[in-house]
């Protein structure tokens, strides 16, 4: 062991490989051709050494998880002794016996890690007895399904959450052989803060956190013959599309795609791109007017429902800052509700829109109450690309083999801008190229902005034009979006537009296209995203004529009462947990009046503890104990208007003692004469109490 | 440390558990430390009281929840005026202590699966670092050495008798 090394090499297996900024020897080994098995090591995610498979024998050392061990010049190390491979055999095995083993029918086969290394390892039985304690499959939320039974606990999906997106809704419970992932308390994923951008889907080497199918209530509808279905598919769909049927990630499938919807039996098949043509109209003007007036700055694009529903829980008081343009999504669906039944003459009721999209949270956002009217929704399913190849593959269609067809018009007709939604910076790129034109009212010489191109997750970029100057930040990962909300928190952010995307890398990345294990999908799909761009005939929504044609025959004004009434939107400060309150204060009474002081952290640091105090102060004072219960909440969902109280049925915004001390006195006494009518037999439905 | 009922109203309850915050410095870090005072305050760790703590110390409701149920010290059920810790680390686990816990359970009349007594509240615990003395019970605070199940069975008597004569 005195040798001094003389060169900047690692052995392994008796052949040198130089090192060259490896951070670990995973990343060495693996460099050198030889794919080590891992479940728990992601090069974007911190090392968690959990899952023992990617074990190494270093001489002098003995063995070690190379994914945790720096490589250091002159270390001589074995990858697959006889121990090693027992011992990566041996926990496979007690995996396997822990496992719910139903492979044919999991969402994940063919995509399984603990099936692929299981069979990479030769796995040819399990010696151990199953002690598979089966528990309930987590079905509640409409993005994600969470299924305990196939979780090998590596804990990709805790730390994606957490160190990613700072969301942090699902974690390590319990301990020992009751180790577990959960949502906070065991509660179902619909209830909490999870965003449902998927990417715990994304990093799950099993089938325990999927993303939710809609494949069947789709499949209905288009064996349904009464019923005329519609396909709107996003940008980044195309992109994506042709891994599963073992094309290169990236390649540009549009053709095939729209053919294959259409044999699926789609009625109408639309490019998403075009709504997304139409947010740059609206979201375009919407940025000029605040830039005009200076205020509402930074515009903070709204196009990712993962950022909105973020937004909404942990920023209410950035919200009024939210571009209020609906989604393409949702745009389109609002639109095509409203204007397919006299374009095609297809009554309303029988019309259905299936959105394909490269995304989870899409699948939260149509179900949000407010694209839902009377019962019925904007945008009635949403499928993945991961769906969408299933349901090729289903009706047997030969993808591969398919002759490229066109979208139908109008709502087929998309710009190169509209295309480009699917990266990250996309829509920075097509707002400039709209806004650029509208401050010089001269056509652009290039229609390529490449400053705000980059794989960075928080990228800034400062433009000219005409004189008026633009500072940009393109942002992917919520961690990201949290940086530069901080900065608008504190009145440090000098920003003119943030875009914000939820997945690394925007859509391209999203949890619902293919997982791919190749380390380079993303950028691939990213090229692919521009070079559509660059065959597309234009490059700037404002060209798309369906679009000038729809505000001329149809909607009117750019921003007008129509537009707004079809592609805006509103947000709302959001709960992060169903939770109730701490009751404080609570007596016996039959009618006692209901007072819930928030404690959330925007009411805590406008002095919700002081009304508290004050509050139980009073009813201490005067012995209301039978009269009054007194909780401490967390989130009435009011946060820009804090501290918040709630007596009775009276809310209180902007809240202070005495205030609130007043409007109890009031309240009850208007629940004592309430009481009163009541028994000399009011019909006027008083519902003082609950 | 016994789940008293003294006369502690919730308001006061709630005022200590803000005093802990604040006594932390409201620092995620000082996560353990405030779960601790907070059990001493409520006995146990009610679920709401979690989530205010969560909200208060700006850390993750999985993450509080993850290291609430991480160690045996925390409970999330409230629990009884009697807490029977008994050992079942590798020493006490060979000294036999699984017969006692048998005999506790069929004493008490409860199981592991329905575990709820009103009075006395039975947890099993990984070691209590008095492995000389295996197999080892700890009730409330008091530690009994060389266990056998007639004498944890009379030790339950003993507790049963007291609380009986109080009523």
């Amino acid at each position: 062991m005195t040798k001094k090394p003389v060169d900047n090499n690692v052995y392994i297996n008796g052949r040198p490989v130089a090192i060259e900024g490896e951070r670990n020897l995973l990343e060495l080994i693996r460099k050198a051709g030889i794919d080590l098995p891992t479940f728990c090591y992601h090069s974007d995610l911190s090392v968690y050494g959990a899952c023992r498979l990617c074990l190494v024998d270093i001489e002098g050392r003995g063995i070690v998880g190379s994914c945790s061990t720096p490589p250091e010049a002159g270390m001589r190390i074995k990858t697959h002794t006889e121990e090693i491979r027992e011992i990566r055999k041996v926990s496979v095995e007690l995996l396997l016996a822990n496992h719910d083993n139903n492979c044919p029918t999991c969402y994940k086969s063919h995509n399984c890690q603990l099936q692929r290394i299981a069979r990479q390892l030769g796995v040819e039985h399990v010696r151990f007895k199953s002690v598979l304690d089966r528990k309930p499959v987590d079905v509640s939320s409409p993005s994600v399904t969470r299924d305990p039974n196939k979780c090998v606990l590596c804990g990709d999906c805790v730390r994606v959450c957490s160190e990613i997106q700072e969301v942090g809704a699902i974690d390590f419970a319990y301990r020992g052989h009751q180790a577990s992932v959960l949502p906070a308390f065991g509660k179902d994923l619909a209830e909490i803060e999870c965003v449902n951008c998927g990417q715990c889907t994304v990093v799950c080497p099993t089938g325990a956190l999927s993303p939710k199918s809609e494949m069947e209530e789709v499949w209905k509808d288009l064996t349904n013959p009464d019923l005329f279905v519609v396909a709107c598919v996003a940008p980044a769909v195309r992109v994506g599309l042709g891994e599963p049927f073992d094309m290169e990630p990236g390649t540009i499938t549009t053709g095939q795609m729209v053919a294959s919807l259409k044999m699926l039996g789609f009625d109408q098949v639309y490019d998403t791109s075009f709504a997304a043509d139409l947010t740059i109209f609206e979201e375009g003007n919407e940025f000029l007017q605040r830039k005009t007036k200076g205020e509402k700055l930074p515009q903070f694009t709204s196009c990712c429902p993962g950022w909105v529903k973020y937004a909404e829980q942990y920023y209410p008081e950035l919200l009024d800052k939210l571009s209020t343009c609906k989604s393409p999504q949702q745009m389109f669906g609002a639109l095509l509700k409203d204007r397919l039944p006299d374009l095609l003459g297809v009554a309303k009721e029988k019309l259905r829109i299936v959105s394909v999209m490269p995304c989870t949270a899409k699948k939260y956002e149509a179900k949000r109450p407010e694209f839902i009217h009377d019962g019925v929704a904007d945008v009635d399913h949403v499928i993945t690309t991961q769906e969408l190849a299933r349901m090729i593959k289903a009706a047997g269609i030969l993808f591969n083999d398919l002759t490229p067809e066109s979208f139908d018009m109008p709502f087929g007709f998309a710009t190169g801008a509209g295309v480009l939604f699917g990266n990250s910076g996309g829509v920075t790129e097509a707002v400039l190229r709209f806004a650029a034109e509208k401050i010089t009212g001269k056509p652009l010489q290039s229609f390529e902005f490449k400053q705000v191109r980059g794989e960075s997750g928080l990228r800034e970029a400062v433009m000219e034009i005409d004189g008026v100057q633009l500072k940009l930040a393109v942002v992917s990962g919520l961690k990201n979006a949290k940086t530069v909300a901080e900065q608008v928190r504190k009145g440090t952010c000098e920003y003119d537009i943030v875009e914000v995307m939820a997945c690394p890398q925007g859509c391209i990345g999203g949890a619902g296209q293919p997982v791919s294990r190749n380390p380079l999908a993303k950028k691939m799909r990213t090229k692919g995203i521009y070079d559509a761009d660059k065959m597309m005939p234009l490059h700037k929504s404002q060209e798309n004529i369906f679009i000038t044609e729809c505000y001329e025959k149809f909607l009117g004004d750019i921003g007008g009462h129509k537009a707004h009434h079809l592609l805006h939107t509103h947000y709302q400060s959001r709960r992060r947990l169903p939770e109730e309150g701490i009751a404080l204060f609570s007596g016996h009474g039959d009618q006692r009046l209901h007072v819930d002081v928030c404690l959330g952290t925007n009411c805590f640091l406008k002095g919700g503890q002081t009304i508290l105090n004050g509050l139980l102060k009073h009813a201490e004072e005067s012995k209301l104990e039978n009269m009054v219960d007194v909780r401490a909440s967390f989130c009435f969902e009011q946060c820009e208007e804090g501290p918040t109280v709630k007596i009775g049925e009276v809310t209180l915004n902007h809240a202070t003692v005495d205030k609130a001390v007043d409007t109890l006195k009031s309240e009850l006494e208007k629940q004592l004469s309430g009481a009163a009518t009541a028994v000399s037999g009011c019909s006027a439905g008083c519902s003082s109490g609950k | 440390m016994q789940a008293t009922e003294t006369h502690v109203t919730p308001a006061e309850k709630f005022a200590n558990v803000c005093a802990i915050l604040e006594k932390h410095g409201r620092h995620p870090a000082k996560l353990i430390p405030i779960l601790q005072a907070v059990q001493e305050e409520y006995g146990y760790l009610p679920e709401e009281v979690l989530t205010f703590v969560a909200v208060a110390l700006d850390v993750p409701a999985a993450r509080v929840f993850g290291v609430a149920t991480f160690y045996a010290h925390f409970a999330l059920e409230p629990r009884g005026k009697y807490v029977v810790r008994l050992c079942n680390g590798t020493a006490c686990h060979v000294k036999k202590s699984i017969p006692i816990l048998d005999a506790l359970y069929r004493k008490l009349g409860i199981s592991e699966k329905k575990p709820k007594h009103e009075l006395i509240t039975i947890e099993i615990v990984a070691c209590l670092g008095a492995c000389g003395l295996a197999p080892v019970m700890v009730i409330n605070e008091d530690v009994y050495g060389q266990m056998t199940p007639d004498r944890a069975v009379k030790l339950i008597d003993e507790i049963l008798e007291k609380e009986a004569a109080l009523v």
